[in-house]
C-alpha cells in the first residue's frame, strides 16, 4: 500500500454519508492529483462541507472509500495523526485560539503535536507569518486583528504542520468585501508553489482563474465536474446551468 | 470618600489590613459610586457603631464597658476567624480541583462516565451543607492507618472535606457550562492540527474556560467562607464557637448583640471586596465576550 507520486494523492470512491435519516453524501468520487487545485461549488446544504470534513475524518463516512497518500481515512484502525499530519484544514470561521497571539496560534501544533524544536518551529513561524504577509502582527492576539488577517494567521497555523493538501472550507465567507482578496492572493501563492489544494468557494471569477478543475455538487452528489474554462462557458446539466445563471 | 488609614477607625480593633486597599475607579455610574466597598463598609461600621454605643449607655452593672470586653477578646476571635478563613480555604481548594476533574468527566465522550459525573454532581450540589457536614463528621474515622503510619483526622479537617463536596459539585456545573459555551470551532480546529482530546482541552479549552469561570468561582467563594460558621455545630472551634464560648465565660446578656455584630462586620469587611471584585470581572468581561 505505498503511494507513488503519479497517483492521486486524494482519491474519493463512492464516498456515501448520511446524519441519522438525512442522507448528505449520495456516491461521491473523485481524484485528485499531487499539485492540483480543485474547486467545488454548489447550492447551500448541498454536501460541500460534509465532502471535505470527511477527507481529514472530522466527519467519518458510511460506505466507500477515501485515501489520501495511500492512507485509508475510513480505516476503524485510522492513525488519524498521520492522516492530520498530511492534511491542513482551513474554517469559514478561521477558529483561532483566542488566548494565544499570532505567533504562537502558529507554533502550538509543531511544538506540542508534533514535538519540534522550538527554535526552529519559531523560526518557521515567522518565516509563515511572513509569507501571508502580516510581519509586526506576531504578538498580537486574534481578536485585535480583521476577520482577513485572521484567515491568513489560520492558514499559516495550517501550514506550520507542512501538510501537502490543504482544504479550504468557504474561508472568504465570512469576510468583508474587501479582505476577500488579501486571502485569495494568499491562497493563490500557495497554489503557485505547488501546494495541492481543495476549495471549496463562491468565488467564481477566482475558481476560474485558479482551478484546474471546478466541480458541480448538488444534493450530494457531483453533477459536473472539468476544467474551469470549459466548465463555465460550455455546462451541459440543466442544475448547473440554473447555479451558475444565479451566481455569475 | 476621603477616608483614608490613618483616620481612627469607627470601632476599635477594625485592623486596617482588613480593609480594601484600592480605591474605586473614578467616573462610575452613580449607583456604583454610592454602593461601592467604601461607602458599604462605613455603613456597616456606622451602624455597627451605633449599636454597641447604646451597650456602653446601658451598662449599668458595675465593671468593664462592653467596648472593652470586645477589645479583650478580640485576640483570641481572630484566631478563630483566622481558622474560618483557613477552612474556606482549603475547602475551595480542595473542592476546586475535585471540581474541575469532575466537571472535565462531565463532557466526557464515554456516556457513563459522563453519566456518573453528573450523577455526583447533581447529588452534592443539592445536599444541605450541614447535613454533609454531619456526615463527613461521623462517617470519616478519626484516624487512618496507611502502611503502618497514623493520620490522623480532627473535626476541622473533615469539617474541610464536608464543605469541599458542595464545592465540587458547583464548580463541576461552572466548568460543565463554560466547557459546553467554548465554540465548536475550536475543538474541530484543534482536531485538524492533529491535538488529541487531552491535549485540547488542556491547551485550548481549558485556557479559555478560566475567564468564564472566575467570578462564579469568587462568587462560590464569599457563600463558602459566609457557610463556614456551620463548622461550630459539628464542634470546630471556629469564631462562632469561639464568640459563644466568650459571651458565656462573661455571662452578660447585654454582649449578645454588639458581639455577634461584631463577627458579622468581620465577615462582611472579608467576603463584600470579595463579592464587589467579582461583579468588577462580571461587567469587564460581559463586555469583552
Ligand atoms: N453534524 C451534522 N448533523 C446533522 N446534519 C448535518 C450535520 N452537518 C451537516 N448536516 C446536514 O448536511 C447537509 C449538508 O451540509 P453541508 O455539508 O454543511 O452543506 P454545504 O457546505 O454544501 O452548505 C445539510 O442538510 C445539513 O443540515
Ligand atoms: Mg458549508
Amino acid at each position: 500500500m505505498s503511494w507513488t507520486e503519479d497517483q492521486p494523492i486524494v482519491s474519493l470512491k463512492d464516498v456515501h454519508k448520511s446524519f441519522g435519516e438525512v442522507k448528505v453524501l449520495r456516491g461521491v468520487s473523485m481524484d485528485i492529483q499531487k499539485g492540483e487545485v480543485i474547486c467545488i461549488i454548489g447550492p447551500s446544504g448541498s454536501g460541500k462541507s460534509t465532502l471535505i470534513r470527511c477527507i481529514n475524518a472530522l466527519n467519518d463516512i458510511q460506505s466507500g472509500s477515501i485515501t489520501v497518500e495511500g492512507i485509508e481515512v475510513s480505516d476503524p484502525k485510522l492513525d488519524k495523526l498521520a492522516l492530520r499530519k498530511k492534511v491542513g484544514m482551513v474554517f469559514q470561521q478561521y477558529n483561532l485560539f483566542p488566548h494565544r497571539t499570532v505567533l504562537q496560534n502558529v507554533m502550538m501544533a509543531p511544538i506540542k503535536v508534533l514535538g519540534q524544536n522550538k527554535a526552529e518551529v519559531e523560526q518557521r513561524a515567522r518565516d509563515l507569518i511572513r509569507k501571508v504577509r502580516l510581519e509586526g502582527k506576531e504578538d498580537a492576539y486574534p481578536g485585535e486583528l480583521s476577520g482577513g488577517q485572521q484567515q491568513r494567521v489560520a492558514i499559516a497555523r495550517s501550514l506550520a504542520m507542512s501538510p501537502d493538501v490543504m482544504l479550504f472550507d468557504e474561508v472568504t465567507a465570512a469576510l468583508d468585501p474587501e479582505t476577500v482578496k488579501e486571502v485569495l492572493n494568499t491562497i493563490k501563492d500557495l497554489a503557485a508553489d505547488g501546494m495541492t489544494c481543495i476549495l471549496v468557494t463562491h468565488e467564481m471569477g477566482f475558481a476560474r482563474e485558479i482551478a484546474d478543475c471546478v466541480y458541480f455538487t448538488d444534493r450530494g452528489v457531483i453533477v459536473e465536474s472539468g476544467p474551469p474554462a470549459t466548465f463555465f462557458d460550455q455546462a451541459t446539466d440543466p442544475r448547473t446551468r440554473e447555479f451558475l445563471s444565479q451566481v455569475l | 470618600m476621603a477616608w483614608t488609614h490613618s483616620q481612627t477607625p469607627p470601632v476599635k480593633g477594625h485592623l486596617p489590613v482588613l480593609l480594601p486597599l484600592r480605591s474605586m475607579p473614578q467616573g462610575l455610574p452613580l449607583q456604583d459610586r454610592l454602593f461601592n466597598v467604601w461607602t458599604a463598609s462605613i455603613l456597616v461600621l456606622a451602624l455597627a457603631a451605633a449599636l454597641i454605643t447604646p451597650a456602653f449607655a446601658q451598662d449599668a452593672t458595675p465593671g468593664r464597658s462592653a467596648f472593652a470586653i470586645l477589645l479583650e477578646w478580640t485576640p483570641t476571635l481572630a484566631k478563630g476567624f483566622g481558622f474560618n478563613v483557613l477552612i474556606s480555604i482549603l475547602s475551595m481548594a480542595i473542592g476546586t480541583v475535585l471540581g474541575v476533574g469532575l466537571g472535565i468527566l462531565q463532557v466526557s465522550p464515554l456516556r457513563p462516565v459522563r453519566q456518573v459525573a453528573w450523577v455526583i454532581t447533581q447529588f452534592f450540589r443539592n445536599s444541605p451543607w450541614l447535613v454533609l457536614l454531619f456526615y463527613c463528621i461521623l462517617l470519616i474515622p478519626f484516624q487512618i492507618e496507611v502502611f503502618g503510619t497514623k493520620i490522623p483526622f480532627p473535626g476541622w479537617v473533615k469539617a474541610v472535606i464536608g464543605l469541599s463536596l458542595p464545592v465540587m459539585a458547583y464548580m463541576s456545573e461552572y466548568m460543565r457550562g463554560a466547557i459546553l459555551s467554548i465554540p465548536t470551532g475550536q475543538w474541530e480546529s484543534a482536531e485538524s492540527l492533529g491535538f488529541s482530546r487531552g491535549q485540547t482541552l488542556r491547551e485550548i479549552i481549558l485556557p479559555q474556560t478560566i475567564k468564564r469561570v472566575l467570578p462564579s468561582w469568587m462568587n462560590l467563594y464569599a457563600v463558602l467562607t459566609m457557610a463556614t460558621p456551620l463548622v461550630s455545630i459539628v464542634g470546630v472551634n471556629d469564631v462562632m464557637a469561639l464568640t459563644r464560648a466568650a459571651l458565656s465565660a462573661e455571662g452578660r446578656v447585654d454582649l449578645l448583640i454588639p458581639m455577634y455584630l461584631y463577627i458579622l462586620c468581620w465577615f462582611f469587611l472579608y467576603c463584600y471586596p470579595i463579592s464587589a471584585l467579582t461583579r468588577w470581572l462580571e461587567r469587564k468581561y460581559s463586555v469583552k465576550l
